[in-house]
């Protein structure tokens, strides 16, 4: 057995476990130090990651696979806990105990969300979601000040425990449909149909269509959505940062895995049902998102949105396709980050998240200001930020598929967008504050802010080096 | 020639930094850094120009920004970003860094004291490289960008004093509109690339001849135009432009009259190949562009605002240059535009002028202002005069020159529309004028001439709109062997020509409608109001701009925000309501237990159940109907 191959998964487990240990060891007026132990951590594993990934390539006879679609991930899960972390120095900084679990918490759903994207066999599919869920469902409760944040950790995990069951009931019926939990066997399976060869086996489609909806729920995809707006709301600001940009990109690893290399196509059915998911998450999404007035909310939903543009990408499985939702989840990440970043520098850490309290942010922190802007323009669309050319990647590869409908929605959807994004924008710049002070921006949220923005206008400028690396994957994966 | 097109898009960018991150603080710095950037631009593009002049081929240059090699069947993405330098390009670059350097000096008067006057200058510079950024562009998706950008930086300067609630609401308004209008421009560039698998405009004015008659292609052009219609504020996208008029006054000259507005103009005439080759999509361009021109210029007859009376007037006048190169003119569109540029910007700064030293806006409150500000006032008229087509003035020679394209390709009805719309335009024009610089002075009205800042730059540009149109007379293309049809043209160059007939007609009518506007307004001999009462609902009808404010207003309101608020309220109120019926005596004994403070949880379950068992049944409806045969 090669441990390369699981290398990294090692050593962010054992990062887990050591700042569980620091938590004891450290003296009691010192603890808020294992935040930093945590962020150096991660920079280190992320380092680690780039540098010296392993060259195995599977693990246990290929039940884990470490190949460059789930380093890819991998690299993106990292980046996004270390930022998590950051984010989160000053929200422990208020806790009076417990501060070490938080990050230890954080790492170990890191560990879960690493295995999601390697997984190639059912079981450490689901051995990867449940460890990547259950901190999280710590995570979000762990506000315990606020009876919100325990109201969302009780909700997720009862919902997270029927998308489970849901999910689970669907790869038992895929199982019985061709007797293995490889992905390869499975594959095998049900490419020969049992029923004659149009229709594919019946089995197949409902466990297809349950797995779908397992992992529909983690990308809180409509009409699997509603547990995401109050969640957000009520976790922890960067807990919901992390749900946000890493239980979701970790919900497209396992689905891309999933759709172009375990289910079969069956006639175009389950592309009919990946295209349902994301025109719903769109125009709901999008729709929904009009009217609300809290930031959290409003973001739940733009990301439910979001998720219905990168499900274009799974559409069919095309090199294109699947490098476009490569480089929209690169840009999703940054984007989302800086936008939390920005709400949880706020004097109650972020806890209310109206969008009114944003009001004449541009005379009370320019910088902030600036960089949420980039950011929001970024979602919105809006050149040069880096949102506008991978909407452009996703829609003229839909394009291409001769689907045009579908681009010409995905683009009318964004531009009802624009409205939302454009009010938060002008509360930023062009609304009073009653209180003027200005805000004190903790130095790591200044530091995830500058970089968010930074990698936001970089990649729309110079989209150059991330696209050439995001194809070199898709086409080292999909033949 | 290349390096000089890159360095004059540059130069604003790089004041735009330095303001943004270093001159903040000094404001009289951060106007100069503007003021150097813009007049280094204007060398450069006058540059550009003599070179065009001297070789009519222009230059073209581009790099691969993007590249996604092909594999298999899919053809790949290629975007490049490119300079094309051109007779066109090279115009439009002198019109735009003229106008902004000119507005720049304007502005150091009329933007005194103001506390953002550094932010004012940071966004001015950003606007001119967008916007020279945008008419160098080589392609349809490096244009695209730069729309975007020019987009952007017209809502943050509409918004500019976003204290009143008015600007905030203009702004958001500007931007929301244009975006639905980019909406089809960008369907139409990615249907563009499907068909060509380019962006670029000079491979595709080879590759769309060889396409005509296809299917595809008059769906393509009618989806790009519908950019331009929003960028020129043309119907039924015009509301955001006079709402607009909330931006400082300079602004409202450099963008909202002069430049970004026509860059729908000027993007029609880049690509007029495409447009050219769909004959159904011209002749909607030559009617949408008659009729807003029509329809603008009713409404500019009966309002009171200055800048708003400018602003109808704007949208009336770019009706004009589609309708010109809708009837197949791109010459008479691109010389109106030119021409436009300097009148309209000098008119919008004598406004400001005149603004500035009274703080007032509404033309029936000042009065006798002629005697007070002799520069403004003069200076104004000539950009009337210049507006309403007199003779030898600028838009005399522009105007006929579009007038007499729609009649030479046989649209004699939009001919007699364009007569119709010169009479009103040299109406309203002077309405303005008989009433606020005319007459006696109005008590109380505090009138001063504005400082040299604000001076020069009205004198330059008025200058400007008496020569300007000279270039496209017999007499400049017998001096020097060409006139402005033969240096920008689609198909053959055009011979300048004086057409006595035509030019005696519209003259004639010129200046019908200011002998009627000194009738009613001048000697009051006809009471306006006599009229407005005689004409009740017409005049009704027009005060309220059609009622397409409303119309839209009330779209947004109902459709949109309430369809988001039904499905907000599916979300959380429906669902529940169920369970509050199915689960209310459960919810009785488990009141207490309960963790979480809505029955919500069973209703997601329900529509997660409920979600999964539709799509596996509709996914295998014909394996059941094969299993029950």
């Amino acid at each position: 057995m090669d441990f390369s191959a699981i290398r990294l998964e090692l050593v962010a487990a054992l990062i887990a476990l050591s700042l569980l240990a620091v938590g004891l060891i450290a003296p009691r007026g010192k603890r808020e130090m294992t935040g930093y132990i945590a962020a150096i951590a991660f920079l280190g594993l992320l380092a680690l990651a780039f540098l010296a990934p392993g060259h195995g390539s599977s693990f246990l006879g290929g039940r884990f696979l470490n190949d460059p679609l789930a380093l890819f991930f991998k690299r993106v899960f990292i980046t996004a806990a270390f930022l998590v972390a950051l984010m989160s120095l000053r929200f422990t900084a208020g806790l009076e105990e417990s501060r070490s679990e938080f990050f230890a918490l954080l790492a170990f759903s890191l560990v879960g969300m690493m295995v999601l994207s390697s997984a190639n066999d059912f079981l450490s599919l689901y051995i990867g979601l449940e460890l990547m869920t259950i901190p999280l469902v710590v995570l979000t409760a762990y506000d315990r000040a606020s009876g919100k944040s325990t109201e969302a950790g009780t909700k997720y995990v009862l919902l997270s425990a029927i998308s489970s069951a849901v999910l689970l009931f669907g790869l038992s019926l895929l199982f019985g449909a061709s007797g293995s939990l490889a992905y390869g066997d499975v594959a095998a399976a049900l490419a020969k149909p049992a029923f004659g060869p149009a229709s594919g086996d019946p089995l197949a489609v409902i466990g297809g269509v349950m797995a779908l909806a397992g992992f529909a729920f983690k990308i809180a995809a409509v009409p699997f959505h509603m547990w995401s707006p109050d969640i957000y709301e009520g976790a922890p600001t960067p807990v919901a940062a992390f749900l946000a940009v890493g239980s979701k990109t970790a919900g497209f690893a396992a689905l891309a895995r999933l759709l172009f290399f375990v289910l079969p196509s069956n006639g175009g059915g389950l592309s009919l049902v990946v295209i349902s998911l994301s025109v719903l998450s769109m125009v709901v999404g999008n729709l929904i998102a009009l009217p609300q007035t809290n930031m959290k909310r409003l973001l739940a939903y733009s990301s439910i949105a979001h998720a219905g543009y990168m499900l274009l990408g799974l559409v069919a499985a095309s090199r294109a396709g699947l490098s476009a939702l490569l480089y929209y989840i690169v840009l999703y990440l940054f984007a989302n980050v800086g936008i939390f970043a920005a709400i949880s520098s706020f004097g109650d850490g972020g806890r209310s998240g109206e969008i009114a309290s944003l009001r004449g942010l541009w005379k009370r922190s320019p910088f902030m200001a600036a960089s949420l802007l980039v950011c929001l323009l970024s979602l919105a669309g809006i050149p040069p930020a880096a949102g506008f050319l991978g909407k452009f990647y996703l829609l003229a590869e839909v394009a291409r598929q001769g689907k045009l409908w579908l681009a010409a929605l995905a683009l009318l959807m964004s531009l009802v967008s624009i409205s939302y994004y454009i009010s938060v924008i002008r509360v930023i710049i062009m609304e009073k504050a009653e209180d003027e002070s200005r805000i004190r921006v903790p130095i790591a949220q200044k530091a995830i802010l500058a970089l968010s923005a930074l990698a936001t206008v970089g990649l729309g400028v110079f989209p150059g080096p991330l696209t050439a690396w995001t194809q070199a994957i898709a086409a080292a994966v999909l033949r | 020639m290349v390096n000089a097109a890159i360095a004059l898009v540059l130069a604003p960018l790089a004041a735009f930094i330095l303001i943004a991150f270093m001159t903040r603080r000094t404001e009289a710095l951060s106007a100069m850094v503007g003021i150097v950037a813009a007049a280094a631009s204007l060398v450069l593009s006058i540059g550009l120009l003599v070179g065009v002049l001297a070789d009519p081929a222009g230059a073209h240059e581009s790099i691969k920004w993007l590249s996604i090699p092909a594999i298999g069947h899919f053809r790949g993405l290629e975007i490049s970003m490119g300079v094309l330098v051109d007779p066109l390009s090279a115009t439009m670059c002198v019109i735009v860094s003229l106008v902004a350097f000119l507005v720049m000096i304007y502005s150091l008067g009329y933007m005194k004291g103001d506390p953002g006057f550094s932010r004012y200058y940071a966004y001015l510079s950003l606007f001119a490289f967008s916007m020279l950024g945008l008419v160098v562009a080589d392609n349809y998706f490096q244009t695209f960008s730069f729309w975007e950008l020019v987009g952007l930086c017209s809502y943050l300067l509409i918004g500019f004093w976003f204290e009143k609630k008015s600007a905030a609401d203009a702004s958001r308004k500007a931007f929301i509109t244009n975006r639905w209008a980019d909406f089809g421009f960008m369907v139409g560039v990615l249907l563009l690339f499907q068909l060509f698998g380019s962006f670029d405009f000079t491979e595709l004015s080879t590759v769309i001849p060889l396409a005509k008659g296809g299917a595809m292609l008059p769906l393509i052009a009618a989806l790009i135009f519908i950019g331009p219609l929003g960028k020129s504020a043309q119907f039924p996208f015009h509301v955001w432009l006079p709402d607009a008029m909330e931006g400082p006054t300079p602004v409202s000259a450099l963008i909202h009259a002069a430049t970004m507005v026509a860059a729908g103009v000027y993007l029609i005439a880049r690509g007029f190949i495409l447009f050219a080759s769909v004959p159904a999509v011209m002749e909607g361009m030559a009617y949408i562009g008659g009729f807003t021109a029509l329809f603008a210029a009713s409404i500019a007859l009966v309002q009171k605002d200055i800048k708003r009376i400018l602003a109808y007037s704007t949208l009336s006048q770019l009706g004009y240059m589609f309708m010109a190169l809708g009837v197949g003119s791109m010459s008479a569109g691109m010389f109106h535009l030119t021409t436009h540029a300097f009148f309209k910007a000098l008119l919008f700064l004598g406004a400001g002028s005149v603004i500035h030293a009274t703080g007032e806006q509404d033309i029936f409150k000042m009065g006798g202002l002629g005697k007070k500000m002799r520069i403004t006032a003069w200076a104004f008229t000539i950009g009337a005069l210049a507006l309403s087509g007199i003779f030898p003035l600028a838009g005399f020679w522009s105007k006929d020159e579009i007038l007499l394209a729609s009649l030479r390709s046989g649209h004699v009805g939009l001919y007699v529309l364009g007569l119709g719309v010169a009479f009103m335009t040299a109406f309203y024009m002077f309405r303005l004028i008989f009433t606020a610089f005319g007459g006696a002075s109005t008590e109380g009205l505090r009138a001063h001439e504005s400082g040299p800042a604000m001076a020069i730059p009205l004198l330059v540009l008025a200058a400007l709109s008496v020569v300007a149109g000279l270039i496209g007379s017999p007499w400049f293309e017998r001096a020097f062997g060409f006139s402005f049809g033969s240096f920008i043209f689609f198909g053959e160059g055009e011979k300048s020509r004086l057409d006595l007939t035509t030019a005696a007609i519209s003259s004639l009518v010129a200046v019908g409608g200011i002998g009627l506007a000194w009738i009613m307004y001048g000697k009051k001999l006809i009471k306006a109001e006599r009229v407005a009462a005689a004409f009740g609902p017409a005049y009704r009808l027009l005060d309220h701009k059609f009622y397409i404010d409303e119309i839209y207003g009330w779209i947004f309101a109902r459709v949109m925000l309430a369809g988001g608020r039904a499905f907000d309220w599916i979300d959380h109120k429906v669902i529940d309501g169920l369970f509050d019926g199915l689960g209310a005596a459960t919810r009785a004994t488990g009141r207490k237990l309960r963790l979480t403070q809505s029955g919500r949880l069973q209703g997601y379950a329900l529509v997660i159940f409920g979600a999964v068992a539709i799509a596996a049944l509709a996914l295998s409806t014909d394996l059941l109907g094969g299993l029950l045969k």
